[in-house]
């Protein structure tokens, strides 16, 4: 395939993620790797449920004296409405539309960014508590489980923003569509994550 | 390397019928996002009005399934065609997931 080809909106297929042999391949083995990152997730979760309130006598910290729910609200609202961007990004993707499909983009990478700004708020105020990393089994699950999910929302920032950088002046062509597609695959697998997070972790701990 | 995709240019008749789908398929988008909005906010509701745990935990876990399907099968498209091996890769990650978890809530205790 000529990486040159242009296209105009008559002439891009119906579904320009899935044209080439290499977008097909792609879309396969990314799949692969979500059912990956979901075995991932649940050993994750699972450690977090044994471990959920255990450390040592007379720990002082709980779910319930630490979740704060206003905060995990606003950053749900965050990352759902970033899911949903990226859906408008896709759209226009669909659409033969890069000028638009760059600004949804951009628009979905500060929402994310916004979300991990308050996710660093958020460990840095539970650290100055004394709720380390290392404070207790509760604490190291805590971390492991809400920090790896943070670490993908920032894996997932700097993915789409060198996408967005390194085609800037390209434009779309069947080569880069299937690479905008599976990104935008893992932001909402992100978000999927996150909704399992904000309910076990934080609405189930405020509760008891 | 990609091969050659032929893809003959859509007469106007093709090209307006397939941005009216498109834009049609958008706004059930926009619905789904509505939908999940709301789930979240329920979810949020249901635990701050102090209903008892064993029908809050139940409720909430039912809300972020539903959610978590919308996700999956509109946003990620899973309702389209040629979804086959990618419902086979995530639903078998999601059997390990389940057993995985069933196990460490019940047989493991410190």
């Amino acid at each position: 395939m000529d990486l040159n080809t242009k296209y105009t909106p008559q002439s891009w297929p119906d579904h320009p993620e899935s044209s080439t042999l290499e977008g097909k391949n792609k879309f396969l083995g990314f799949w692969l790797f979500l059912g990956g990152e979901t075995v991932l997730f649940a050993s994750l979760f699972a450690t977090y449920l044994a471990l959920k309130n255990r450390g040592p006598e007379g720990m002082q910290f709980s779910t319930q004296e630490l979740f704060e729910l206003p905060l995990v609200f606003i950053m749900t609202m965050l990352l759902l409405t970033s899911s949903l961007t990226s859906v408008y990004a896709m759209y226009h993707m669909k659409n033969y539309n890069f000028k638009a499909m760059q600004a949804w983009l951009l628009v979905t990478v500060l929402l994310g960014a916004a979300f991990l700004g308050f996710e660093i708020y958020e460990f840095n105020h539970y650290v100055h508590l004394g709720f380390t990393y290392g404070q207790s089994s509760f604490s190291s699950a805590f971390f492991t489980l809400v920090g790896t999910h943070g670490l993908h929302v920032l894996i997932g920032l700097g993915w789409i923003t060198l996408l967005m950088i390194r085609n800037s002046k390209r434009g779309l062509n069947l080569y880069n569509a299937p690479k905008f597609y599976v990104a935008s695959l893992y932001w909402h697998f992100i978000d999927v994550v996150w909704v399992f997070i904000f309910t076990v972790v934080y609405l189930m701990g405020v509760i008891g | 390397m990609a091969h050659d995709v032929q893809t003959p240019a859509k007469s106007h008749i093709e090209y307006e019928y397939a941005r009216r789908r498109s834009a049609n398929e958008m706004r059930g988008q926009v619905t789904t996002f509505a939908i999940m909005i709301f789930l979240t906010l329920i979810a949020f509701t249901a635990v701050y009005a102090g209903f008892s745990i064993n029908f809050v935990v139940p409720i909430i876990l039912l809300l972020a399934a539903i959610q978590v399907v919308l996700q999956l099968y509109y946003f990620m498209h899973m309702s389209h065609k040629g979804h086959e091996a990618a419902s086979l890769f995530l639903y078998s990650g999601a059997l390990i997931a389940g057993i995985t978890i069933l196990t460490f809530i019940t047989i493991v205790w410190i």
